[in-house]
């Protein structure tokens, strides 16, 4: 059985739909304050959940950076261990360097809170290894910051690197703008794709009965 | 001392509340603006009144959290 480890910042407000997400899907759980300095030991995966760390304030993700479980948590990335960051766990991501670019406010600067059509772009990853490349998920997205930015270098590596996860499509897989971000990105990978980070919300598509069941298949990616 | 530290989005970098502003300047029919951008200001009231540590020490705070520099530059001011 995995166990997986959920952080939990002031204005965090996924980390109870995460544990749910986690716990339906036969793993054992722990919501870890950021003050603490440690992981559990028996930890398989980390989550970094979405919310409003600190309300956002400076920018996005910038200072639960420095929280004090986030030393742990680049420790065990550097070693090759998995950790998610979903929405505002993905800004936490990229301001603590583990994953590249950054995130900007959305282009037509609305919240958008909606069902979304995403395309697998690469699926040589944990992640997406249940899903199949562009195969097109329907997963919501609620964000005011998701305006994916990375330069032209930057852009290239990711490419030839497949660290590129998902893109904002229509339901035929053609790229959307939704956010703004560059060509549509709307999760990324890691160069040793250990560590992921997408806008959208997969633990808030575990039931058909609740619009789309396609999270299942990627945080099971994970835990497989 | 006092350090002013002025960040903005990088040239090159779209500024959507810039642009935001900028329409709403022209919809307002105030002529003549040919670009707009928004950044924030952060005012430091610093104990130490050597320019050159102050200086030293606060670009180290904009280089660490207060600035994202994949995004953003920065400049600071001492008075």
């Amino acid at each position: 059985m995995k166990h997986v480890a959920i952080l939990q910042f002031p204005g965090t407000n996924c980390d109870l739909d995460t544990q749910y997400a986690f716990e339906k899907l036969s793993c054992t759980t722990d919501i870890i304050w950021h003050k603490e300095t440690a992981l559990p030991k028996n930890t398989d995966l980390v989550i970094v959940p979405g919310g409003f760390s600190y309300g956002d304030y400076l920018r996005s993700g910038a200072i639960a950076q420095f929280s004090p479980i986030m030393k742990a948590v680049i420790e065990y990335a550097n070693k090759g261990g998995k950790v998610l960051g979903i929405c505002n766990g993905f800004q936490v991501l990229t301001e603590v360097g583990l994953l590249p670019g950054a995130l900007k406010r959305n282009i037509g600067l609305h919240f958008i809170s909606k069902f979304q059509t995403l395309k697998v772009v690469n699926n040589t990853n944990d992640f997406l290894a249940k899903c199949s490349n562009n195969e097109v998920l329907n997963i919501p997205i609620a964000h005011a910051d998701g305006n994916y930015y990375i330069d032209e270098n930057g852009f290239k590596e990711l490419e030839e690197n497949e660290q590129i996860l998902l893109r904002y499509s229509d339901e035929k897989g053609e790229p959307v703008v939704i956010n703004g971000s560059v060509t549509s990105i709307a999760g990324v990978c890691n160069k040793t794709k250990n560590v992921f980070g997408l806008m959208p919300h997969p633990e808030r598509a575990l039931e058909n009965i609740l619009g789309s069941n396609d999270g299942v298949k990627m945080l099971e990616g994970l835990i497989a | 001392m006092t350090a002013i530290v002025n960040i903005f989005l990088k040239n090159g970098v779209l500024d959507p509340q810039g642009k935001a502003i900028h329409h709403a300047l022209d919809a307002m029919n105030f002529e003549g603006v040919e670009d707009v951008r928004m950044g924030k200001q952060i005012v430091l009231k610093l104990t130490s009144d050597n320019k050159e540590d102050a200086m030293k020490e606060v670009e180290k705070m904009a280089e660490e959290i207060l600035a994202n520099t994949v995004i953003e530059d920065y400049s600071i001011e001492l008075v």
